[in-house]
């Protein structure tokens, strides 16, 4: 590939350096489809930052695009970074070496722009280390003209108050849509000579986009929040989100990155819609994606073709919340492997409900005895589905397993919640029951002279955290001692079944979990345990390894701050909550409804099957108008357009 | 069709691993576009193998991997477009059609041939240990440390994280002090012939021209080594100069003193060795 510019890299580290820490190629840069500019000769320098390891951030799509999008203009370098592993850390103070973007190789404080993705709350650590290894204040009123306006975006976004202090603005939202009005006016900004305030001021008056600073919160006798107010003209009183509603006709990076070393995904990433018709209750992506959109198939086939051809990777994987409901599926994923077969790529379809035509495919794209089925059906009892709004039978489970061991399969995935609101035990043990039922049905179908061994069931559980804009935001959280019991009740459930040594059984650190509770719904004032966490030696916490709940307990006492305040506790259904200003397109009252709902263990039936009325429709696109049959069931646009 | 490219790794890339290094290339021959063959099975891998792997941190000129491919190509179309799909630091340099196997004898490989390799390994500079920086000193230690005997070094087992002692002496050929970057003056080296089997680049970039001017210019120490390597004896040229360092009394043995760079490999019985 020819080097568009006469600009020449320098590592930003020495040799020594290098050949001391692990991995060194996660901080050389020069990836495959890295974009060279001469820094020189931009207007504006952006530096995108995943704050994890370099594995993880190289993995997620989203950056991705917004890297593509951002260098499409002469006029802006994007660049990136990601967080120092443990070692370079520790050599990056030592040498008082500052933090670096892999582009350039240039300091991140020279930059214009620091743009963080939050994509988990035990990331927010990583957050602060970038900013302190770039030598960049912590809190966003420290900062002075010369240092980067620091952004965060992606779902976390949507309660950002922990992180107020520490971020200039929060883009809320998907990004395809106001960046350039944003880098646009920062341009005419900078050419003018204006201040920090004056600029974070014409962010305020963009849609979408939060400016902390300019909004002052009171608190009640009880710790709730009193007041949310701005106290700047330009601040709105709410944020409206952002949607791209032309997935069709939009960025999306047709050369992506290709790291040296593997990451996480070592594949070709296809998103092939947005959003979610099944509004499960617990799941916030679900509910901030709204409304589903999809992307048409023509376009799909054609940036498949471009990607894995500009790539070279083998694999490709088609990504949405709920891959099954893509109305073209069938047509897509059969033009995929007739298409790129025979050139040894394999096809990866993640969050496929199992029916014939996905083992179909599987048995096309998948080697049968190595590979696993996956169902997540998220709760044992059907009782407990109903609560959660998981549209997933024992009967629809058990007739894909069936199926699926017909074909030759043998190994089952299944993932669960525990601590889901209103559970009783016999929940938790309709988890181990279901598991047995599954490896039964094995035994039953299968003959004994046609086993290959036993059937191997994966049962894992994680611990359900209540986030925002969902049904569950009013919920308390189950303690830390209620999971361990849960997660006891369900250990020895398992043993009884009569096809426990078919079971083995995963489940997550419940200390963990409860701080990922206090940051999803937590206020302002959380900002001080995350500094102090900080301070006291934390990082990498979402890694078992380097996770320090003794730290982070140590910070509840010296701020005076209570865990189980921001976890364990009914909130009224009038509280005014930390996110409250934000409009993610759903009202509170939808969301209430399925709160109720939820107790009463009433479905809500599909966006395809009947409107619920949750106020996504504002954004006037995607199911919420599909025209409509007789029955009120909605036909999928690209059936229309696509004929498939 | 069965060929060998011969290629280049340096600046940046040299700190990425043998294993990515091939997946690197296993994408790149993807990108070019050269319909290579694969292995049978559900999970098919591309036909390609390396001749020996390079430590991270060391930079080559020398490196080779064999392909084979499913569709006629001239030797200068596949280096065309496999630089084409190259990022900085990695070129191919040239590319040979290897000549059929006869009777249905397995082909040998460029990993299964080779039995020698070339390096030039140059003294850091500025460095904090405690190494003279004495080109001429350097130069003589060095002549009276390739000049023992036996030269014993104790050598680590990773797979089985013991330690054996080995001499070295045996297994060096040869380090003929400002002579051999132009290492066909060390033996006779037989050279590729352009025609339709073979295409290399017109120009091939000179990787350590720069250096060398330096060094000479500085008196700064840089030595050439010519050593065992492949499956039976391979000696990484990092053992030998983590045996100079011991020889010169330091303790601080690893291998950051010395910038190392891969020249070339042979196979063939030394001294009568042939370019891969």
């Amino acid at each position: 590939m020819a080097d568009t510019t006469n600009y020449i890299r320098k590592l930003a580290l020495s040799d020594e350096i290098l050949m001391a820490v692990d991995k060194p190629a996660r901080y050389i840069g020069g990836e495959v489809n890295m974009v060279k500019k001469n820094p020189r000769e931009v207007d504006i320098r952006f530096c995108m930052c995943f704050p994890d390891v370099y594995e993880v951030g190289m993995s997620h799509l989203g950056i991705q695009i917004l890297y593509d999008m951002f260098n499409k203009r002469d006029d802006t370098y994007c660049e990136r970074v990601y967080s120092p592993w443990p070692d370079l850390d520790k050599k990056l103070r030592e040498k008082n070496i500052p933090l670096f973007a892999l582009e350039s190789q240039e300091p991140l404080k020279d930059f214009d722009f620091l743009g963080i993705t939050l994509q988990y709350e035990m990331c927010y650590t990583n957050i602060l280390q970038i900013l302190d290894l770039s030598g960049i204040p912590l809190h966003a009123t420290d900062r002075t003209e010369d240092d980067p306006i620091v952004i965060g975006g992606g779902p976390c976004a949507y309660n950002p108050e922990p992180l107020a202090d520490f971020f200039d603005f929060f883009y809320i939202g998907e990004g395809e849509t106001v960046y350039y009005e944003i880098l646009d006016k920062y341009k005419a900004h900078k050419a003018k000579g204006g201040t920090r305030k004056e600029f974070l001021e014409i962010v305020a008056d963009i849609e979408g986009m939060y400016v902390p600073q300019f909004y002052d919160v009171t608190y009640n006798a009880d710790g709730t929040l009193a007041s949310f107010e701005p106290n700047n003209i330009h601040a709105k009183k709410k944020i409206r989100k952002q949607v791209e509603m032309e997935l069709s006709d939009t960025f999306y990076p047709e050369k992506p990155l290709v790291p040296f070393i593997r990451a996480i995904q070592d594949r070709v990433v296809l998103e092939i819609q947005r959003g979610c018709i099944r509004g499960c209750r617990f799941c916030q992506a679900g509910m901030l994606y709204r409304p589903i959109r999809e992307r048409n198939v023509e376009f799909l086939k054609e940036l498949a073709t471009k990607m894995l051809r500009s790539t070279g990777h083998e694999e490709i994987s088609l990504s949405s919340l709920s891959s099954s409901d893509y109305s073209c599926l069938k047509e897509l994923v059969y033009y995929l492997i007739d298409t790129f077969q025979n050139d040894g790529v394999n096809i990866s379809l993640p969050s496929l409900r199992i029916d014939a035509f996905a083992l179909d495919v599987m048995s096309k794209v998948q080697d049968i005895a190595k590979s696993s089925l996956t169902f997540a059906p998220e709760a044992g009892s059907q009782r407990m589905r109903n609560v959660i709004n998981k549209g997933l039978t024992e009967d629809v489970i058990l007739d894909g397993a069936t199926e699926a061991f017909k074909g030759g399969w043998n190994k089952v995935k299944l993932y669960f919640m525990l601590g889901l609101p209103g559970e009783q035990e016999e929940d938790i043990r309709a988890i181990a029951e279901l598991s047995n039922a599954i490896a039964k049905t094995y035994y039953d179908t299968i003959p004994k002279s046609e086993r290959k061994g036993k059937v191997q069931i994966t049962t894992s559980t994680s611990f359900f955290v209540p986030k925002p804009f969902t049904p569950f935001q009013w919920v308390r959280m189950a303690t830390a001692e209620e999971f361990e019991g849960a997660r006891k009740v369900l250990s020895s459930a398992i043993k009884e079944q009569l096809n426990a040594k078919s079971i083995k059984y995963n489940w997550h650190d419940s200390d963990i979990t409860m701080l990922e509770g206090v940051f999803a719904r937590g206020d302002r004032r959380c900002a001080a345990l995350l500094e102090g966490a900080y301070k006291d030696g934390c990082l990498f916490d979402s890694w078992s390894e380097y996770f320090r709940n003794d730290i982070w307990m140590k910070q509840f006492e010296k701020t005076g701050l209570s865990l189980e305040f921001y976890t364990s506790r009914e909130r009224d259904k009038d509280e005014l909550f930390p996110w409250d200003f934000i409009d993610a397109g759903i009202s509170r009252n939808f969301l209430y409804r399925e709160y109720e709902k939820s107790k009463q263990e009433a479905v809500t039936p599909n966006c395809r099957k009947r409107c619920a009325g949750c106020g996504a429709a504002q954004f006037h696109g995607g199911v919420c108008y599909e025209p409509r049959n007789e029955a009120g069931e909605s036909i999928p646009s690209e059936t229309l357009i696509a004929d498939c | 069709m069965n060929v060998r490219i011969r290629f280049a790794k340096y600046g940046a890339v040299k700190f990425i691993g043998h294993l990515d290094v091939m997946r690197y290339f296993q994408k790149a021959v993807r990108r070019a576009g050269l319909k290579i063959a694969y292995s049978q099975g559900f999970h098919p891998h591309q036909i390609m193998s390396f001749a020996s792997p390079l430590g991270v941190g060391i930079t080559s000129e020398g490196e080779y991997m064999d392909m084979e491919l499913t569709t006629e190509y001239t030797p200068k179309e596949i280096v065309d477009r496999l630089n084409e799909a190259m990022v900085e630091g990695f070129t191919v340099l040239s590319c040979r059609i290897l000549p059929e196997s006869l009777n249905g004898r397995k082909r040998e490989t460029a990993m299964s041939l080779v039995t020698a390799a070339d390096y030039l390994v140059f003294k850091k500079q500025s460095n904090d240990c405690r190494i003279s920086e004495n080109g001429k000193e350097l130069r003589s230690e060095w002549a009276r440390f390739y000049g023992q005997r036996n030269i014993p070094v104790v050598k680590k087992v990773k797979k089985s994280n013991t330690e054996t002692s080995i001499d070295l002496k045996p297994f060096l050929y040869g380090t003929d002090y400002y002579e051999v970057a132009e290492s066909d003056a060390m033996t006779e080296i037989t050279p590729h012939i352009a025609g339709t089997d073979y295409y290399e680049l017109e120009t091939i970039p000179d990787f350590t021209g720069e250096l060398k001017e330096l060094y000479k210019r500085n008196d700064w120490f840089y030595v050439p080594l010519r050593v065992s390597a492949g499956s039976a004896d391979n000696i990484k040229p990092e053992l030998v100069m983590e045996a100079f360092a011991l020889f010169l009394g330091c303790e601080d043995t690893d291998s950051l003193h010395w910038q190392i760079h891969r020249l070339d490999m042979y196979t063939g019985e030394a001294p009568e060795l042939k370019r891969l």
